[in-house]
């Protein structure tokens, strides 16, 4: 794949992204909104940090006059999980990725980037990443802009259908690959059951969705790596 | 307080978790056990953000579960990552007409 073809191939799949983040970033600049931040604030927190659950956060921190200490820890557990997924992305990264590329791609590796570079097959090219993020990160942005100017102009039943866009493409993402593997076939629907009852529990269904996941992420793939190592370096070509 | 000061203080903080994993470890992994913990990462990430969030996601329960069971038999079938997620878009619309 050529850097031009994995270039559009990425603002293909930017398409559906642009859609739910557009969507998502609208309800985002009305919280922004709410503590007083200008539209062009608004634009800039979305430019900068890509992150809903972060920026929720954020956005209550500057409503709140929190401290920056307040804001160095907050920050580490809305958006820790980009930990992990930054972890397993530089496996899929050529050894000989130049650091511009490894700054480019890891800026913005969001829930939905991440998904879509993830499994694609192959090595990573930087190009795909950076096609999505092209049209992603603008829809995103801009969105949490009119979010501030606009908050109430989309009808209700619009933006809650447009909320599951973004799930709609996490589906799309890792239900083909289990297909081919009896292992994820069978951990798939356990990762939903543990998650609802993580969700129900107390404590844990009283944490955030980003330290929730994070929590789980670590748990399930522990036992699985544990209980179903992969055999040789050939069974991850696949991802 | 300026509100610019929190915003590019998130920034910096949010930029190094997501980066610095990706400057240092720039060898492929041989230990067998972070290997396959992070073969399995995206996917167990990906499933429990998805469920039961999508249900909570949307104005009634109900139709947040018919995307869901919609999403799930469209990507079995084959269906591309945009149709799938326009059709669990357009069945929450047209379920919460008749919710």
């Amino acid at each position: 794949m050529t850097n031009r073809q994995a270039f559009l191939r990425g603002m293909k799949a930017g398409v559906p992204i642009a859609l739910g983040y557009f969507a998502v970033s609208f309800s985002l600049g009305i919280a922004a909104k709410s503590v007083g931040l200008t539209p062009f604030q608004g634009f800039l927190a979305s430019l900068l940090n890509s992150a809903s659950a972060g920026e929720y956060a954020l956005f209550s921190l500057i409503g709140a006059g929190a401290s920056l200490i307040e804001l160095f820890f907050v920050t580490l557990v809305a958006n820790g999980r980009y930990l992990l997924m930054s972890c397993a992305l530089g496996q899929k990264f050529s050894e000989d990725t130049p650091l511009i590329h490894r700054i480019g791609v890891g800026f913005y590796i969001t829930d939905e980037i991440f998904s879509l570079s993830i499994t694609t097959p192959g090595k990573l090219n930087p190009f795909l990443n950076y096609g999505a993020i092209a049209v992603a990160v603008p829809a995103w942005s801009v969105g949490t802009a009119l979010g501030v100017i606009a908050g109430n102009i989309l009808p209700a039943s619009l933006v809650s259908a447009l909320s599951v866009a973004l799930y709609g493409m996490f589906i799309a993402c890792f239900l083909p690959p289990a297909k081919q593997n009896r292992i994820l076939l069978c951990a798939i629907p356990c990762c939903f059951f543990l998650s609802y009852i993580a969700f129900r529990m107390p404590v844990i269904g009283d944490l955030s969705e980003g330290t929730r996941a994070v929590i789980l992420t670590v748990v399930i793939a522990t036992i699985l790596a544990v209980a179903f190592p992969l055999k040789d370096e050939a069974e991850e070509a696949d991802i | 307080m300026s509100a610019y000061i929190y915003i590019i203080g998130m920034c910096v903080i949010t930029s190094a978790i997501r980066i610095l994993p990706l400057l240092i470890l720039r060898r492929p992994i041989k230990n067998r056990f972070l290997r396959s913990f992070f073969y399995y990462v995206p996917y167990v990430t990906l499933s429990v953000m998805t469920f039961p969030a999508i249900v909570n996601a949307t104005d009634s329960p109900v139709s947040g579960a018919l995307a869901f069971a919609a999403g799930l038999i469209l990507s079995w079938i084959g269906a591309n990552m945009i149709t799938v997620s326009a059709a669990c878009c357009v069945v929450v619309f047209i379920a919460e007409l008749f919710i």
